[in-house]
C-alpha cells in the first residue's frame, strides 16, 4: 500500500486514509452496532418494547401504542365525552406522529393577529394566552367547573389592553384604550380603564403605539382547570395527564356512559403512575390506557 | 413527596452518581490513552485505512489529520443525504435539498447537531444509522483526540509530537464509546425507547381515527446521542419524544450519559498531569457551574414569572407530563451546559430569565462540563487565562503545570476565547439587519431577537439546542449557522492544537516559593470567576436587549 501511493503528494494521501477510516466506521458503527442492538432487541421481553408497545381493544386488534397519546375527539375535533381527554396536541392535525412538534410560543405571547376578512379562510393567529383562556374556558364549561384563569377574560381569551396616552413615554393622560384580543362587534371584558371608555378591535386598527396592560381579573390563583390540560406538551405526542386532570373528568364520563362514579374514579386511582423509585418526574395517567380499561368495564 | 423536593432529590442522586462514577471511568480513559498495547480489532482498523499506529505526529499533522478525516466526513454525508432515494431503507423519502443537506453535513460533523429538518418527515433508517450515528461516535471522538493532546502538550517536554490522531481516534470509538452506548441501548429499549427497521404503521385510534405510529432504530442512535454530546434526535421532537425518552428514569438515564464524559475526563487529565488534585480543581469548577445553573434555571422555571406562566399557574408549555418541571429544567441546564443540545422540552416556551440562564449556559463556551473533550480544553484554555490574569496581578511570569505562557501561549489562548462570541455575535447582527431573516422569528420583539441569537449562539458554540419557534430551513440561515458552526469547531482546534505544540517543546520550570497552586481552591474560585466574568463583557448587551428586556419589562 504504501509503494502504491508513494508518489502522491502527502495531503492527497492524507485524505484517502481518512476516507478509508470514514467508511471503516461506517461499516463499524454505522451498520454493525445498530444491527448488534437489534440483535438484543428481539430476546423475550425486550421485543415487545423495541417493536413501540403496541396495546389491544377489547376486541383484539391494535388500538396504538402506549407509548403514543392519542385524540379522543371527533372528526370536527370537539371531545368524545365517552373517553378521557388528552392534552391539547401541536403534532400536525394533533397526535400526529409523522410531524412532532411543540408550540414553541413564548411566555409573552398575548396579543393575537386577527383574520383578514379580505382574505379567505384566514382565521388569524392566537397568542399562546388566548390559546390557554380558551381551553381552559371550554375544559369548564365541558367538566362544569370554573373555567377562569388569571390573565384571561370570561370570554376565554387573553385579558389584554393597549393604552394610548397623549405624551410619548407612556406619559400623561389616557386617551385611548384598546382590548386587542376581543375583536369587534365583541363587548370588552372591562368598560372602562383609568377612567376611559374600552374599545373593542377591528382587523387594521394598528395598536402597537399603545403600552400593552394585562388585567389579572379575580380568577383563583388556583384554577380548577389544571395545567396540563391547557398547554400542548413537547412532543405533542404526551401519552399522559396528571392525576388532577384525570379526576376531573370522572364525573363526565361516568354520566356518558351511564357508570357510578365511584368505579369510574376507582379505575383512575388504578392507572395513577407514582414517581420512578419514589423521586423521578411525576405522576402520571397514561390516557389510551385508563380508556382501554374504561371499554373493558362494561 | 412535592415536586419542589423530588426536583433536589433528583439532582442530588444524579451529582452522586456522577461522583462515582468520576475515579473509575476517568481512570479507565486515562489507560485508554496511554496504553502501548493494540486490540486485535484496532489493529485491524488501522491495516484498512494505511496508518502506522507507531508513528506520533507534530502537532501540525495531528491537526491536518483531525481537518482532513472532518472534510471527509461532511462530504460523505452529504452525498449520503443527497442520494439517500437511491439507497435502501429510505422509507420513500426523497433526497434532501442542498443547502439543507450541508447545513446537516456541517452540524454532525462538529459535534453540534443542530436540526433544520424534522427526522420522521424528511430522513429513512439508513441515512440515520450509517450517516447521522457514525458521525455521533467520530465527532465526539476527535473532541475527545484533541483534549488527550492538549494534555499530553502540558505533559510532555522537548519534543514536537503530541499523539497520534489516527489511535486516539480508534480507541475513542471503540474502547470508550461503543461499549457504553451498546449497553445504555439496550437499557433504553427497556424503557420502551424503539429499535426495529419498520416504516410507519397505521392503527385506528380507540375513537375510530387514523394515526400512524413511526418505526426506526432510535435506541442505539438516542445512546450515542447523549453520550457523546451530540443531541441530534431521530425525531423532529427529540428527547421529549415517547419512543426517544419514554419515562422518568430514562430521562434521569440520558442526563448521567451526557455529563459523563465530560465529568470524568479532568480525572484522566489529572492522571495524565501525575496529580489528580489538579483534575479535581478542574471538576470542581465544572460542577460549582452546572449546579449554579441548575438552581438558578429551575428556580426560575418553578416561579414560573411571566404573562403565560402566570395564567396557566405553572411553566408547563412545551414540557411532558411524565418529566415535570424540575426533570424538564435539569435537562435543559445540562444540555446546555454540555454542547448536547438535546431536548425534553422547548426552551422558545420556557419562562423569560429561565430561557436567558440557557443562553448564558451557551455562552459559557460549553467548559461546565461542555461536550466531549471540547469541555476539557475550552476549561484548559480558561486556566491558561486564569494563570495570566493571576501573573499579572502579582507582577511574575505565568505558568501552568510548568510550562511558561509567554506571548505565543497567551495569544493562541486569546484567539480561543474570542473566536465563538465574534462569531455568534457578528452572525446574530447580520441576520437581523436582513429583512427576510428577520421576517423567520416566529415571535416578535424581544423573544424574536431571543431566538436569532440563541441559534447563532448555539451554532457557534456547537450546542445544537434551539429556541425552535424560528424558521431556519432556508438557504440563508441553513448556510449562515453551517458556515457559524465550522468556524465555532474547527478555528478553537487549531488554536489548541497550537497550543499543545507550543507547550510540549518547552522544557519545565521547577516548582518554586512563586509558583501559583493550581490545584487549591483558591484558584479554582478564580478560574470559575475569569469564565463568569468573559462571558459576563462579552455577551451583555446582546442579552439585555433580548431575554433581559422581556423578562424584565
Amino acid at each position: 500500500m504504501t509503494v502504491m501511493f508513494s508518489r502522491v503528494p502527502v495531503w492527497i494521501r492524507q485524505h484517502l486514509a481518512a476516507l478509508r477510516a470514514i467508511l471503516v466506521f461506517t461499516i463499524l458503527l454505522g451498520l454493525g452496532y445498530p444491527l448488534l442492538v437489534l440483535a438484543i432487541a428481539q430476546l423475550p421481553g425486550l421485543k415487545d418494547k423495541a417493536d413501540g408497545s403496541f396495546v389491544r381493544d377489547a376486541r383484539g386488534t391494535v388500538a396504538g401504542s402506549s407509548l403514543i397519546g392519542q385524540s379522543f375527539t371527533d372528526d370536527k375535533g370537539n371531545p368524545i365525552t365517552k373517553y378521557f381527554q388528552s392534552r391539547p396536541s401541536a403534532a400536525g392535525g394533533g397526535y400526529d406522529p409523522t410531524a412532532t412538534s411543540a408550540s414553541n410560543l413564548g411566555p409573552e405571547s398575548i396579543v393575537d393577529t386577527l383574520a383578514d376578512p379580505n382574505v379567505t379562510d384566514d382565521s388569524g393567529k392566537q397568542s399562546l394566552l388566548t390559546q390557554v383562556c380558551a381551553r381552559s374556558v371550554a375544559i369548564g364549561t365541558l367538566e362544569g367547573v370554573d373555567g377562569s384563569r388569571p390573565n384571561c377574560t370570561p370570554g376565554g381569551v387573553g385579558a389584554v389592553l393597549s393604552v394610548f396616552y397623549d405624551q410619548p413615554g407612556y406619559q400623561g393622560a389616557v386617551t385611548r384604550v384598546v382590548s386587542v384580543n376581543e375583536e369587534c362587534p365583541a363587548a370588552p371584558f372591562i368598560t372602562s380603564f383609568a377612567g376611559v371608555k374600552v374599545e373593542c378591535h377591528t382587523f387594521g386598527d394598528d395598536v402597537s403605539a399603545g403600552k400593552l396592560v394585562v388585567v389579572r381579573g379575580d380568577a383563583p390563583a388556583t384554577p380548577a382547570v389544571p395545567a396540563d390540560a391547557v398547554t400542548a406538551s413537547g412532543s405533542g405526542l404526551d401519552p399522559d395527564i396528571s392525576p388532577a386532570y384525570a379526576r376531573l373528568q370522572v364525573n363526565r364520563v361516568a354520566k356518558a356512559r351511564g357508570l357510578d362514579p365511584a368505579v369510574v374514579r376507582a379505575l383512575v386511582d388504578d392507572h395513577v403512575h407514582g414517581r420512578a423509585v419514589g423521586f423521578l418526574g411525576e405522576p402520571t395517567v397514561n390516557v389510551l390506557n385508563l380508556n382501554r380499561a374504561l371499554e373493558r368495564l362494561r | 413527596m412535592n415536586t419542589t423536593t423530588a426536583g433536589l432529590v433528583f439532582v442530588v442522586v444524579l451529582v452522586g452518581a456522577l461522583a462515582l462514577s468520576y475515579g473509575p471511568f476517568g481512570d479507565y480513559m486515562y489507560r485508554v490513552y496511554t496504553s502501548k498495547r493494540h486490540l486485535r480489532m484496532e489493529r485491524a482498523v488501522y491495516r484498512l485505512v494505511g496508518v502506522d499506529p507507531e508513528a506520533d505526529q507534530r502537532w501540525s499533522t495531528y491537526l491536518r489529520s483531525v481537518l482532513a478525516f472532518s472534510v471527509v466526513g461532511v462530504l460523505f454525508l452529504y452525498a449520503l443525504l443527497r442520494l439517500q432515494h437511491r439507497l435502501p431503507l429510505s422509507l420513500g423519502f426523497a433526497g434532501m435539498e442542498p443547502g439543507q443537506a450541508f447545513n446537516t453535513a456541517v452540524s454532525f460533523v462538529t459535534n453540534t447537531n443542530w436540526q433544520s429538518y424534522s427526522g420522521e418527515s424528511t430522513l429513512g433508517h439508513l441515512a440515520q444509522m450509517a450517516g447521522l450515528a457514525v458521525q455521533n461516535f467520530v465527532s465526539a471522538a476527535v473532541g475527545m483526540s484533541v483534549a488527550i493532546a492538549l494534555v499530553r502538550g502540558l505533559t510532555r517536554k522537548r519534543t514536537d509530537q503530541v499523539g497520534n490522531f489516527w489511535v486516539d481516534l480508534t480507541r475513542t470509538c471503540l474502547r470508550i464509546l461503543l461499549p457504553v452506548a451498546v449497553v445504555a441501548a439496550v437499557v433504553l429499549i427497556a424503557g420502551g425507547a424503539i429499535q426495529n427497521l419498520h416504516g410507519s404503521r397505521a392503527i385506528t385510534t380507540l375513537a375510530g381515527g387514523t394515526q400512524r405510529v413511526t418505526g426506526g432504530p432510535v435506541a442505539s442512535q438516542e445512546a450515542i446521542k447523549e453520550f457523546g454530546t451530540n443531541g441530534g434526535g431521530f425525531y423532529n421532537v427529540n428527547s421529549a419524544h415517547p419512543f426517544e425518552n419514554p419515562t422518568s428514569w430514562t430521562n434521569w438515564l440520558q442526563i448521567y450519559l451526557l455529563l459523563l464524559i465530560g465529568f470524568s475526563l479532568p480525572r484522566t487529565f489529572g492522571r495524565m498531569v501525575g496529580n489528580t488534585r489538579q483534575g479535581l480543581a478542574i471538576v470542581a469548577v465544572m460542577a460549582g457551574l452546572l449546579i449554579a445553573s441548575f438552581a438558578v434555571n429551575a428556580g426560575f422555571q418553578m416561579a414560573h414569572h411571566g404573562t403565560v406562566p402566570s395564567a396557566v399557574g405553572a411553566a408547563a408549555e412545551g414540557t411532558e407530563t411524565r418529566f415535570g418541571i424540575p426533570g424538564s429544567a435539569a435537562f435543559a441546564s445540562s444540555t446546555t451546559m454540555t454542547s448536547t443540545g438535546a431536548v425534553d422540552s422547548f426552551h422558545d416556551s420556557y419562562t423569560s430569565l429561565g430561557g436567558a440562564t440557557l443562553l448564558v449556559n451557551m455562552m459559557l463556551g460549553e467548559i461546565a462540563p461542555g461536550g466531549t473533550g471540547s469541555g476539557l480544553y475550552g476549561m484548559l484554555i480558561l486556566a491558561v487565562i486564569t494563570v495570566f490574569v493571576a501573573g499579572l496581578m502579582i507582577g511574575r511570569t505565568p505558568e501552568y503545570l510548568g510550562k511558561k505562557i509567554g506571548s505565543r501561549e497567551i495569544k493562541f489562548a486569546s484567539l480561543y476565547i474570542l473566536t465563538t462570541p465574534a462569531v455568534a455575535l457578528i452572525g446574530t447582527a447580520a441576520a437581523m439587519a436582513r429583512p427576510g431573516e428577520r421576517a423567520g422569528m416566529l415571535n416578535a420583539g424581544a423573544h424574536g431577537l431571543s431566538e436569532v441569537l440563541y441559534a447563532f449562539t448555539s451554532a457557534a458554540n456547537n450546542n445544537g439546542s434551539a429556541f425552535a419557534g424560528i424558521t431556519v430551513n432556508t438557504n440563508w440561515y441553513n448556510t449562515a449557522l453551517g458556515i457559524a458552526m465550522l468556524a465555532g469547531r474547527f478555528l478553537p482546534m487549531v488554536f489548541v492544537l497550537g497550543l499543545a505544540g507550543s507547550l510540549a517543546r518547552q522544557q519545565p520550570v521547577p516548582i518554586s516559593a512563586g509558583t501559583l497552586p493550581t490545584q487549591r481552591p483558591q484558584f479554582a474560585g478564580m478560574l470559575a470567576g475569569v469564565a463568569v466574568i468573559v462571558v459576563a463583557l462579552t455577551y451583555f448587551p446582546a442579552l439585555a436587549l433580548g431575554p433581559l428586556a422581556e423578562g424584565l419589562h
